[in-house]
């Protein structure tokens, strides 16, 4: 191995680390505030490619039909509670909120995909429309049990996994699909070749961390998922709704991991059933920050994925033993220097 | 009105009448991989089963198509249950290699004939007591992997270089073609794996360009063939690319665009039947095919051609098994096997001539070269 290979796999590994480090964040956020376990998280990143995959060749795929469905079962949900509660005040903007918006995003997507609108809105579709599979998944499947114990939460997660993998392979197919690039310009660094996409995907992420950071310090929204994960009961007893910090958790995180798969799709072929090994990745990140520590978590995703590189080169047909056997001197490490943190509800 | 006993009588008498009507029938069970890693050979091959005809040679014909997931355990489980609830005469599938060989028991222990769609040798090779009841439609990869040596030692090539699915589909291509590729005096300088979801392959590529190979060789199935074939291409490099006829469908060159510019990879002929030429036979029974098949589920693949040839062999099968007894009896299933055993038949992807010690019977007439330019299948000379 001479000094350029070794820079390309590094430059390889800071890429794909950048968005494992994304979704670290976003399962770190996602268990923090809510106790779950996101394990379809990567299904979020699979159908963020695939549907801008599909918007490029004019289709609309079978996500809109998901939003809708979802948007009515949110909606006649409302009309349940509002019913048992004999209370219909505050129902119309609920029922804007949770079944209008979706519907709305679910037609404008059937209407514009035929269009081939400009990429930056095709984006900006798909965005929208991943992000907003996130909260009506929060409100359908979780929400409900939201003070079960972390197992059930976990097994739910589990089932949520299976069943937006089969409709992955429904909506999408079997074969995978790229986008095109966000640029094609490359730079000589130092006499190594440095990819403007894999720049881009860097760059985007180390953004869209800023960003993060500074929803949840500064501003009311971020702080009160702060509270939240910090101390439940207190936050609540302060007048943050658990109900409301849900959502608002399943929203960002839908939203990061969408943008993940954008940011892969051009880098990589995504399958209907990719996101799982992504997610797993970020996952071993997140755990490397003990589910609990923001930058440790991105710094952990970011060693998974130098790991990752580094190993297709000496041993490729033992890559994904040796990113995986990472986890358990992590495991050993965190069980004897720290106390256990999640304690038994 | 009748009195109630007499009702029953009648009932009676028409459920006896009616049983060996309904016996008459037969059963084909088929189970295949809709879902799991290999849905995308999985699909096409439904698809098939989806256009075949409800009667051979006068008699029902009911085709009992289940999906095993590209699971093993479920392949085996499908398979008890295709014999013991179902009474199948014969069982088809599965899609992929470990799906087949598990199931090869089942259909011994039922004696009931078999013929698998996937690719492995192994699954009728060498010939036993047991794979007497077991017969295959895909080409084997030894036949391919000699296609491609025999490509390579034409275009001059004396290193080759390969990167293949870190499975038993990677694994069984490194061993053939380190085989064919010895018998025509070319080594084999790299030998890399990756998994069919990895985003990124670029560690496995930078150690076969550095090795410098003549020619690199991916063995692969479906789009991720695609992901090694890009970065060598972002990798700058000008040596011959080879696939596998497992990339042979539409989406691969959806996927791989221009970086495929170039690549040859062997596959049966009726990838490209339209280039053919008229005098060979094989032309005319897979345009038959991919006619019904575009029209009802668009681009031609060439899984679904090893479905349509297992339907193939046992239209040429059952009037012979007829002969020997009633679907449905022991007798008919052992007629069954020897009528395939005998079996000589034109089909999509080649000429079947079984016999004793042939359970594939497919020969160099099964294989053509075949050149990727611009976005199409080109027939290599």
């Amino acid at each position: 191995m001479d000094l350029s290979i070794a820079a390309l796999l590094a430059q390889d590994g800071i890429t794909n680390g950048a968005v494992y480090a994304l979704l670290a964040l976003a399962l770190v956020l996602v268990f923090a505030v809510t106790r779950v376990i996101w394990v379809p998280s990567g299904e979020f990143v699979a159908y963020g490619t695939l549907t801008l995959a599909g918007l490029q060749l004019g289709k609309a795929s079978g996500i809109a039909g998901l939003l809708a469905a979802m948007a009515v079962i949110a909606g006649v949900m409302e009309l349940v509670r509002a019913a048992k509660l004999r209370d219909g005040r505050g129902l119309a903007p609920r029922l804007a909120g949770w079944t209008g918006a979706p519907l709305a995003i679910a037609g404008l997507l059937v209407l514009v995909a035929p269009l081939e609108p400009p990429f930056v809105v095709q984006i900006a579709l798909t965005l929208a429309a991943v992000t907003a599979l996130g909260p009506l998944l929060y409100k359908i499947a979780y929400e409900p049990i939201a003070e079960a114990s972390v197992l059930v939460l976990l097994i739910v997660s589990v089932a949520l996994h299976f069943a937006l993998l089969g409709l992955g392979l429904w909506f999408f197919g079997a074969e995978g699909s790229r986008t095109p690039p966000f640029t094609t310009a490359s730079f000589e660094v130092g006499g190594v070749t440095v990819s403007g996409q894999s720049l881009l995907v860097v760059l985007t992420s180390l953004a869209l961390i800023i960003v993060l950071a500074w929803f949840f310090n500064r501003t009311l929204y971020g702080r009160a998922l702060h509270a939240t994960a910090v101390n439940r009961v207190g936050a609540r007893l302060a007048g943050i709704s658990p109900s409301f910090a849900g959502t608002l958790t399943f929203t960002v995180g839908a939203l990061v991991c969408a943008f993940c798969g954008v940011l892969i799709g051009p880098i990589t072929t995504v399958y209907y059933d990719s996101g799982f090994l992504i997610s797993l990745k970020g996952f071993v990140g997140a755990i490397i920050g003990g589910l609990s520590s923001y930058p440790v978590a991105a710094a952990g995703a970011l060693l998974v994925g130098l790991l990752e590189s580094f190993s297709s080169y000496w041993a490729s047909a033992f890559k994904e033993v040796i990113v995986f056997t990472l986890i358990l001197p992590v495991l050993l490490w965190r069980s004897l220097t720290t106390h256990h943190h999640e304690e038994e509800e | 009105m009748l009195p109630r006993s007499s009702l029953t009588a009648l009932a009676a008498a028409l459920a006896i009448a009616l049983i060996p009507a309904a016996r008459a029938d037969i059963n084909v069970g088929v189970t295949l991989s809709a879902t799991g890693p290999a849905a995308s050979l999985g699909i096409p091959e439904k698809n098939t089963f989806e256009l075949l005809p409800t009667t051979i040679a006068g008699e029902k014909i009911n085709w009992i198509v289940l999906d095993d997931g590209s699971d093993t355990t479920k392949a085996v489980q499908n398979a008890k249950k295709l014999i013991g609830e179902n009474k199948v005469d014969v069982l088809v599938g599965s899609t992929i290699t470990p799906n087949s060989l598990a199931m090869i028991d089942v259909a011994v222990d039922g004696e009931t004939p078999m013929i698998s769609m996937a690719a492995s040798s192994r699954i009728v090779d060498p010939a036993s007591a047991k794979t007497r009841w077991i017969f295959k439609t895909p080409q084997s990869d030894a036949l391919m992997a000699d296609a491609i040596a025999v490509s390579m030692k034409a275009n001059g090539i004396k290193t080759v270089g390969y990167i293949g699915f870190a499975d038993a589909y990677g694994d069984g291509w490194l061993a053939e073609i380190k085989r064919s590729a010895q018998t025509a005096g070319i080594r084999v300088i790299a030998e890399e794996k990756y998994n069919r979801n990895d985003t990124s392959v670029t560690g496995q590529v930078l150690k076969i360009v550095a090795a410098k190979p003549d020619a690199v060789l991916i063995g692969a199935a479906g789009t991720p063939g695609a992901t090694p074939q890009k970065e060598l291409v972002a990798r700058g490099y000008k040596g011959k690319i080879y696939q596998t006829h497992g990339v042979a469908n539409p989406d691969f060159l959806r996927v791989v665009g221009k970086d495929g510019n170039g690549t040859l990879l062997p596959s049966g002929p009726m990838l490209v039947y339209e280039q053919l030429p008229d005098s060979n036979p094989i032309k005319k029974v897979a345009a038959e095919y991919i006619t019904q098949y575009e029209k009802r589920f668009g681009t031609r693949s060439t899984f679904g051609g090893h479905a349509y040839d297992t339907f193939l062999l046992l239209r040429a099968a059952i009037p012979e098994a007829l002969k020997a007894g009633k679907p449905g009896t022991k007798e008919f299933r052992a007629g069954l096997r020897d009528a395939l055993e005998k079996a000589n038949v034109v089909a999509t992807h080649g000429v079947f001539v079984m016999g004793p010690l042939e359970h594939n019977g497919l020969d160099n007439r099964a294989r053509v070269m075949v050149r990727i330019e611009n976005d199409k299948w080109v027939l290599a000379k």
